[in-house]
């Protein structure tokens, strides 16, 4: 298909007064949700996804966009203003964003993030855009024993590859996979770890484990360790906008940081942290001013947010191509697009062309909204970080519960949601990653029906796993990706945990 | 709260530390969940004819689960976890009490505003408000403002009870 035709299709959807509408909500109530402390992108996908119930499926995704965005953006505000990161890929950001902020210049951090995000953002979107097709042309290709074999890779670049401990990566990653056989078995009807409780017959829903895990596990480790840490809000003083200087020195970094970004968000290797650490890495050793880092350089600020943001529409690209989410958030976009009962992935694009291609425009326009909006409204923002913590939290929790209270108000499904809560907080006490259990459990089943499906097709030959050069290759890669961290020591340095 | 409670407060040496308590009790709980596995794989019957049927997978996680409960259990006795800080059980306990209240009023029928104040109420003191009657004030007018938002304006129906017919 012609990328420009079906782009200029999807911009039409997208610039109806009603989409715009969803757009323009969708970013605020994901930078409100983001900016709050220990809320990351995917918890605010996650919080979010009640609200959108009752819309159509087109509305709906434009109003994920916007969401999505918005709490990255909020997450680097927050990471700023009182250093308190709520997802590893803003910890870059924190390093100088937050030193910027203590010497009275959080307004030109903020403003570069903001910028730097947009132009990304914009970048990193058109790449989306021709990539997605040439992709799909591809993927069309794909058997079922070649989605297995990439679906296996991104398992274990999840969990094992860049995490501070593969053996605690991948127990988390097997425990979402465990929950993933929670229900019925789709091909033969049979019910799978159900234990005779009907609520379990229809599976762990997604939502409940990430607002457990993330939003109740979360809190209950800030509780249990409240005597350890001092939060503090920086004021923004001074001016909010950049000098010519800072324009100077941001935009090679912004331009650096999408061209770090987008490729490696689109790789099946998941999550915002390397190339943001990549990015700060570089900026640090090409700049001119050497000794400004680590006190408040803007370099710092610019290049990380800009990968960030390139990385997040990076990460589209695998969802809607392949419908494989490389990232908590990305699962939980995912998530977004199963309640509708649409899966991503190469028949998407041919079925509802309009959906998609609506859904990449809006990522333009939700950029657009996220420029113009943002700066204006930072007065606002942080006067949202600056509600005193006990209220912030049992606000959380409310909003939290209330999400699964709305969805299904059963005992059963609200235990399970605080059952979650209480592991999210020993998993977190005890430094287990968080992502790859919603990943196990989103896209355990998928990969399990694709290989039944294989060995299916080839009448139970496993060898038919390695016949495919496709998937030989993916299964070789997984394995040395699955060893690498054994060998090799040093790759933890990329934390892959996102909360 | 955590069954390591007793090993945390113990100062930690950077090398060879001794046995991790804690950590011998989650490689025991993998191990475990792998044996769930493996009894609820039982009961299920293999109807296809060729390739692998639904008992399959739960046996492979199972083993992987296997797997892995070792290496935990490697790393608890050599003492390899990341070392770890007090923790307050008190508030952990008061959330956690928060939250069977809200699944214990939303079971009886007490509605939505009761059950999210409870929770709001009890988390607050759990990060160490006293106020407590302040804070159920703020808590019924913020849930009662949830509950019609969400009844009215997005029409999703939240569970009601004695005061939400009031409304």
């Amino acid at each position: 298909m012609d990328t420009f035709a079906a782009l200029a299709h999807g911009m039409a959807v997208a610039v109806q007064p009603m989409n715009l509408l969803y757009a323009l909500i969708g970013v605020f109530l994901g930078t409100a949700v983001g900016v709050l402390p220990g809320i990351g992108p995917a918890l605010t996908v996650a919080l979010l996804l009640p609200v959108t119930y009752k819309l159509d499926p087109g509305g709906s995704l434009i109003m994920f966009a916007g969401i999505y965005y918005g709490g990255m953006y909020g997450g680097s505000t927050t990471a700023i203003l009182i250093n308190t990161p709520g997802e590893s890929a803003s910890m870059a950001t924190a390093l100088e964003g937050n030193k910027m902020a203590k010497a009275g210049r959080g307004g030109p951090a903020l403003a570069t993030a903001a910028i730097g995000s947009f132009v990304a953002g914009t970048i990193a979107t058109i790449g989306l855009a021709f990539l997605a097709p040439w992709l799909v042309d591809f993927a069309v290709r794909f058997g079922p024993e070649d989605y297995f074999a990439l679906m296996c890779v991104a398992f274990v670049t999840v969990s094992a590859t860049f995490g501070d401990s593969p053996i605690r990566g991948l127990t988390s990653l097997f425990i979402g996979l465990t929950l993933g056989l929670v229900g019925i078995d789709k091909l033969t009807g049979q019910a799978r770890l159900a234990f005779g409780i009907p609520e379990l017959l229809d599976g762990v829903e997604v939502t409940t484990l990430a607002v457990g895990l993330f939003a109740l596990g979360e809190a209950l480790y800030v509780a249990s360790r409240r005597h350890h840490t001092e939060e503090k809000l920086e004021p923004i003083r001074g001016s909010l906008w950049m000098t010519k200087e800072d324009w100077k020195r941001s935009w090679k970094p912004w331009l650096r940081g999408t061209m770090f970004g987008f490729p490696i968000g689109a790789l099946p290797a998941g999550g915002a942290e390397i190339p943001t650490f990549l990015s700060y890495s570089t900026e640090k050793r090409l700049t001119k001013h050497p000794e400004e880092f680590g006190k408040g350089a803007i370099e710092g600020v610019a290049g990380p947010e800009a990968a960030n943001n390139a990385s997040a529409a990076g990460t589209l690209v695998p969802l809607l191509t392949l419908g494989l989410p490389t990232s908590a958030t990305a699962a939980m976009m995912l998530a977004g697009f199963q309640q509708y009962g649409l899966n991503p992935g190469p028949l998407l694009f041919a079925e509802r062309p309009d959906l998609v291609w609506g859904l990449i425009a809006s990522l333009f326009i939700a950029n657009v909204m996220l420029l113009v909006l943002n700066l204006p409204l930072v007065g606002l923002w942080v006067k949202l970080l600056a509600i005193p913590q006990p209220w912030l939290y049992a606000g959380i929790l409310v909003f939290a519960t209330m999400g699964t209270i709305a969805a299904k108000p059963s005992v059963v499904e609200l235990s399970m949601l605080a059952g979650f809560g209480v592991m999210g907080f020993l998993m977190r006490r005890f430094d287990f990653p968080i992502a790859p259990v919603v990943i196990g459990l989103i896209l355990g089943p998928i990969a399990e029906s694709q290989l039944r499906r294989a060995l299916a097709i080839s009448l139970g030959d496993p060898m038919t796993l390695l016949q495919s050069p496709m998937s030989a290759t993916l299964l070789g890669i997984a394995l040395i990706a699955l060893l690498a961290p054994f060998v090799m020591k040093g790759l933890g340095r990329f934390k892959a945990n996102e909360d | 709260m955590t069954p390591d409670s007793a090993s945390s407060e113990r100062p930690d040496a950077p090398a060879s530390r001794g046995v991790d308590r804690a950590g011998v009790v989650i490689a025991a709980a993998l191990a475990a969940l792998a044996g769930v596995l493996v009894w609820d794989s039982r009961q299920l019957q293999a109807t296809t004819m060729y390739g692998m049927g639904p008992e399959v997978m739960p046996v492979v996680i199972a083993i992987g689960l296997g797997i892995l409960a070792i290496g935990n259990l490697i790393d608890a006795l050599r003492g390899n976890l990341p070392p770890r800080e007090s923790a307050d059980p008190r508030a952990v306990w008061l959330i956690l009490a928060g939250l069977a209240l809200l699944i214990a009023i939303i079971g009886f029928g007490g509605g939505f505003i009761l059950a999210t104040s409870a929770l709001f109420v009890t988390t607050s003191a759990a990060f160490g408000r006293r106020a407590i009657l302040v804070d159920l004030g703020i808590a019924l007018v913020m849930s009662t403002l949830i509950y019609l938002a969400f009844d009215r304006l997005l029409t999703l129906s939240l569970p009601a009870g004695p005061l939400e017919r009031l409304l």
